[in-house]
């Protein structure tokens, strides 16, 4: 139990420390860190998506709604919600007091500039493979039928949200009544 | 008698209220709660609403300013919700302020997430045949609804024909799941030096050419 805890904290630490670039690009570093692990076998390709799905579909930030909700299963316990949720937050929270009182006006430094002139090809490239690492046989089902009809709603919802301003909410809700009756 | 009593209560709790109001802790807390509590998709879309609660309607930072935190949350790994709302309340009332600020916008969502957690376990999902297929159908949407973002900072990250080596072996690398060399920390951390390092090598040779004119 102890070592749950502590293999939860030591990847929450990771993703709060390495998190650049936004919600979708934390969604790498929480399936490498987390998804398949042995320490929390409960937390499986098919459970990830769906996290990503109520998140979308709840209030708040990916990265808590993540934490919370695989502290919770991994641990079975409030307590692991708690802890995820802490870990995850508090090492960004000392570099941003830092940054704000000791850096006045770092948006200006080679380094800050720099770095992220370096990241942002990166981040297309982290969320790019949480989308392929998420096309498998889980998420898009066994059969040949399940197949085709999953890559069919994949296709008309990446269409939907690209070309249109419906709201992603919608598009989930629309799957998931597509889903009852085809499935 | 009972008159009496209930004018006193009623100025007490009265009093309470004011105090209450006049609590910028707590003001913190109920405003950032309420933004927490009411955007859906997070990060950018919760920024435009922040941005109206704190300069527009409380006046408690300038826009200017706002610009300036801004820069600071995005620069800093994590959560970028969480980052803003930690700055603004540094800069208004310091650490016990920025500790306000942030718990208001963490707990909504993680109340929210734990009582779903609580009642919809993934054993909930695979158990039940209609929940099964409802989920069936919305797991590729989720799919789709992380490739779109794909498109669109590739779009905005300026990736052209000599940069896209770049996204395309980061997602293949990850994806292989060798040892090591598919983590996503290394390429995060690769990507910031390789970024870096570039950025100063550009600067120095501009100013090489500058000094030679």
């Amino acid at each position: 139990m102890l070592t749950t805890y502590l293999r939860l904290i030591w990847a929450y630490l990771q993703i709060g420390l390495f998190g650049f670039g936004g919600g979708y690009a934390m969604l790498s570093l929480i399936q490498r860190l987390v998804v398949g692990n042995d320490w929390c076998p409960t937390i499986t390709s098919q459970t990830f998506t769906d996290i990503v799905a109520i998140s979308q579909m709840t209030p708040g930030p990916i990265g808590i709604n993540s934490a919370t909700y695989i502290g919770y299963v991994a641990t079975g316990s409030v307590i692991g919600s708690i802890v995820a949720t802490f870990t995850v937050v508090l090492p960004p929270f000392v570099l941003v007091l830092c940054a704000s009182h000791f850096i006045a006006r770092h948006q200006e430094s080679a380094v800050i500039k720099g770095s992220f002139m370096g990241l942002r090809p990166v981040v297309v490239g982290l969320i790019a493979s949480a989308a392929l690492l998420l096309m498998n046989k889980e998420n898009f089902g066994s059969t040949s039928m399940e197949v085709i009809k999953s890559v069919a709603i994949c296709l008309a919802s990446l269409g939907t949200v690209y070309f249109t301003k419906i709201h992603p909410i919608l598009v989930i809700i629309a799957a998931g009544i597509i889903g009852y009756f085809i499935f | 008698m009972f008159e009496k009593i209930s004018v006193i209560l009623h100025s007490v709790s009265q009093q309470m209220v004011m105090k209450l109001k006049d609590n910028i802790y707590l003001q913190l807390f109920s405003t950032f709660f309420k933004i927490g509590s009411f955007t859906f998709g997070g990060g950018w879309a919760m920024i435009s609403i922040i941005q109206r609660e704190i300069v527009d309607k409380h006046h408690w930072i300038e826009e200017e300013e706002f610009l300036d935190l801004l820069a600071i949350a995005q620069s800093m790994p994590g959560i970028l919700a969480v980052n803003i709302s930690t700055v603004i309340g540094d800069r208004l009332r310091g650490i016990k302020g920025s500790v306000a600020a942030a718990l208001g916008t963490i707990l909504p969502s993680f109340i929210i997430i734990l009582m779903i957690a609580i009642f919809l376990t993934p054993d909930t999902i695979k158990n039940d045949p209609t929940l099964t297929a409802i989920f069936k159908g919305i797991r590729p949407a989720v799919v789709a609804l992380i490739i779109a973002p794909v498109i669109t900072t590739a779009k905005s990250a300026g990736i052209n024909l000599k940069t896209v080596i770049i996204p395309i072996a980061v997602a293949l690398l990850i994806y292989s799941g060798w040892p090591v060399i598919s983590n996503p920390v290394v390429f995060i951390i690769l990507g910031a030096l390789g970024g870096y390092l570039y950025f100063t090598r550009h600067q120095m040779t501009q100013r090489k050419e500058e000094k030679k004119c």
